[in-house]
């Protein structure tokens, strides 16, 4: 708990950090949500801010869990303070854990805002499945974070953290279709976007805010997602360290 | 018992070799000086016996336990200061302070330790707007607050300006007062000088030298008389100075001379370690 608190108020204290991975997602949903959510999406009938909604979450997912997660622990190896922590009696489960939680918090708080917003500004209708919805939450977060995690290892300094890092969340951002459908992307994107797992965690949230579904009776998406999340723990296994490499 | 033996450590990095069979042991209560120039193997030393590196060859003890095989009890019973600042920039010194406390099962009192480095004047402001003396200070403090019975201080004064290096000094005479075992890094002889009971000179991965640094400056390099005559400067070396300046002073008595800018300088430590070090 005392670690926990600690490392909310890290991310909070970190200002640029802070708006660039809480906030961004949600500056991009009030924007865009302004410039199309009341258009509608033909083939379902639906409004688009609804389906933007559900879409910022997945971009959060990848901002906060993913990109936000990485940098900071590349600066923390990098200067030298995760060397530090394994110093103390402090064991470094607990202290993963702690920032693994803190991460989740931090994105949970982000999803809440948006849902807010999208209810008070764009009249989007408040999710009808809370319990899917927190526990397809929790499979992203945790997929994401050990996606991170993996990443932490290619990253070789940490002034080149945020560039590593952003050129491979801002694409799949992207191309993962949280912004619009990727229904309609040209086929060599769309053959890209089947494969990452950003997509099936954005059409994970989409089916069941927009289209009530059950978390269960989307296997699928979080079959891929977990699988994913997989990948991420055996490279963060193999890759992850606690010192800067040595000289 | 020993609180730190080691003995025939050795350590590669690939084919270059760090460490090449070292052997020392440092007492409880002693503060141990580990001495010699960058790349001597000094850090890879320190490192190995907090438990970060795994060594090639030779066996470590620490406080009764192989580093390499060591948990949470055994790093209550140790501080560390790393030989670069390790730091949280966001937080306040006091935050660190007590986020680091809450690691240790009886930490020492923030606000005391705080006192002791001489940060209370920058307790709540924020790290990064530290100077890098101050940060060593706060280094210093992470080291500490965990109560530890056996401190790594490596290379703890470097960049701290002489007022701050007298005010490190006397935390570390404070911790030696209170029976703490201390190994120290260092470049400045001096500050070996100054604290350690026992100084050990390291130089390509060797231990060429170890004693008290009286021991060291004792009979190993000449005493050094200096002087002017006839207009030339005369430097002499001597072990045997009093017999030595007894026939200097003799002969230009006898002369009616003056020995001008007579100087009789005993070796300090930088001299046995310049001898020692150079290559």
């Amino acid at each position: 708990m005392h670690e926990l608190r600690t490392e909310q108020v890290l991310f909070w204290r970190n200002r640029e950090a802070a708006f660039f991975t809480f906030f961004l997602p949600v500056i991009f949903f009030l924007v865009f949500g302004s410039i199309y959510g009341n258009s509608t999406i033909t083939k379902e009938h639906l409004r688009a801010a609804p389906f933007l909604e559900a879409g910022m979450i997945g971009y959060g997912v990848a901002s906060t869990a993913f990109a936000g997660l990485a940098i900071t622990m590349v600066i923390r190896r990098e200067s030298g303070v995760l060397k530090r922590v394994r110093a103390t009696p402090l064991p470094p489960w607990t202290y993963l854990l702690a920032v693994l939680v803190s991460t989740f918090i931090t994105f949970l708080v982000e999803a809440v805002l948006l849902i807010v917003l999208g209810r008070v500004l764009f009249s989007v209708a408040v999710p009808t499945r809370p319990l899917s919805l927190f526990v397809a939450l929790v499979i992203g977060a945790g997929a994401f974070a050990a996606m991170g995690l993996g990443l932490t290892s290619v990253v070789r300094s940490a002034e080149g953290s945020s560039a590593v890092v952003n050129f491979v969340y801002l694409p799949m951002a992207i191309i993962s279709g949280t912004f619009f459908t990727p229904k309609e992307y040209p086929t060599f994107l769309r053959v890209i976007a089947d494969v990452l797992p950003l997509t099936y965690f954005t059409k994970l949230t989409r089916d069941v805010m927009v289209r009530h579904h059950h978390l269960w009776s989307e296997s699928g998406s979080v079959g891929v997602v977990l699988l994913w999340g997989v990948v991420g723990i055996a490279a963060a296994i193999r890759g992850f360290r606690w010192q800067p490499r040595e000289s | 018992m020993s609180a730190v033996s080691v003995t025939g450590l050795r350590k590669s990095y690939g084919a270059y070799e760090a460490l090449r069979g070292i052997d020392f042991t440092i007492e409880p209560g002693e503060v141990f000086g580990l001495l010699g120039p960058n790349g001597a193997g000094k850090t890879t030393t320190v490192e190995i016996l907090e438990g970060y590196r795994a060594r090639n060859a030779g066996t470590v003890d620490v406080l009764g336990i192989d580093p390499q095989q060591s948990g949470s009890a055994w790093r209550e019973r140790i501080g560390v200061m790393l030989q670069s600042s390790s730091l949280y920039p966001n937080l306040t010194p006091r935050e660190s302070l007590q986020v680091f406390a809450g690691y240790y099962a009886k930490p020492r009192d923030v606000d005391e330790v705080v006192e002791i480095v001489g940060l209370a004047e920058k307790a709540d402001d924020r790290v990064r707007t530290l100077s890098g003396g101050q940060k060593r200070r706060l280094d210093l403090a992470l080291a500490l607050v965990g109560d530890p019975e056996l401190v790594f201080l490596d290379e703890p004064t470097t960049g701290f300006d002489p007022g701050a290096r007298r005010t490190a000094w006397d935390t570390v005479r404070n911790l030696r007062a209170l029976g703490k075992t201390i190994l120290l890094t260092t470049h400045y002889l001096d500050e070996a000088e100054q604290l350690a009971d026992r100084v050990a000179v390291l130089r390509d991965g060797v231990i060429v030298r170890e004693g008290s640094p009286a021991e060291l400056t004792g009979g190993i390099v000449e005493t050094e008389i200096r002087f002017r005559r006839g207009g030339e400067d005369v430097v002499e070396h001597t072990k045997d100075a009093t017999r030595r300046l007894h026939e200097l002073t003799a002969e230009a008595l006898a002369r009616g001379e003056e020995l001008e800018q007579l100087e009789v300088r005993r070796p300090t430590l930088e001299d046995v370690y310049l001898e020692l070090t150079a290559e």
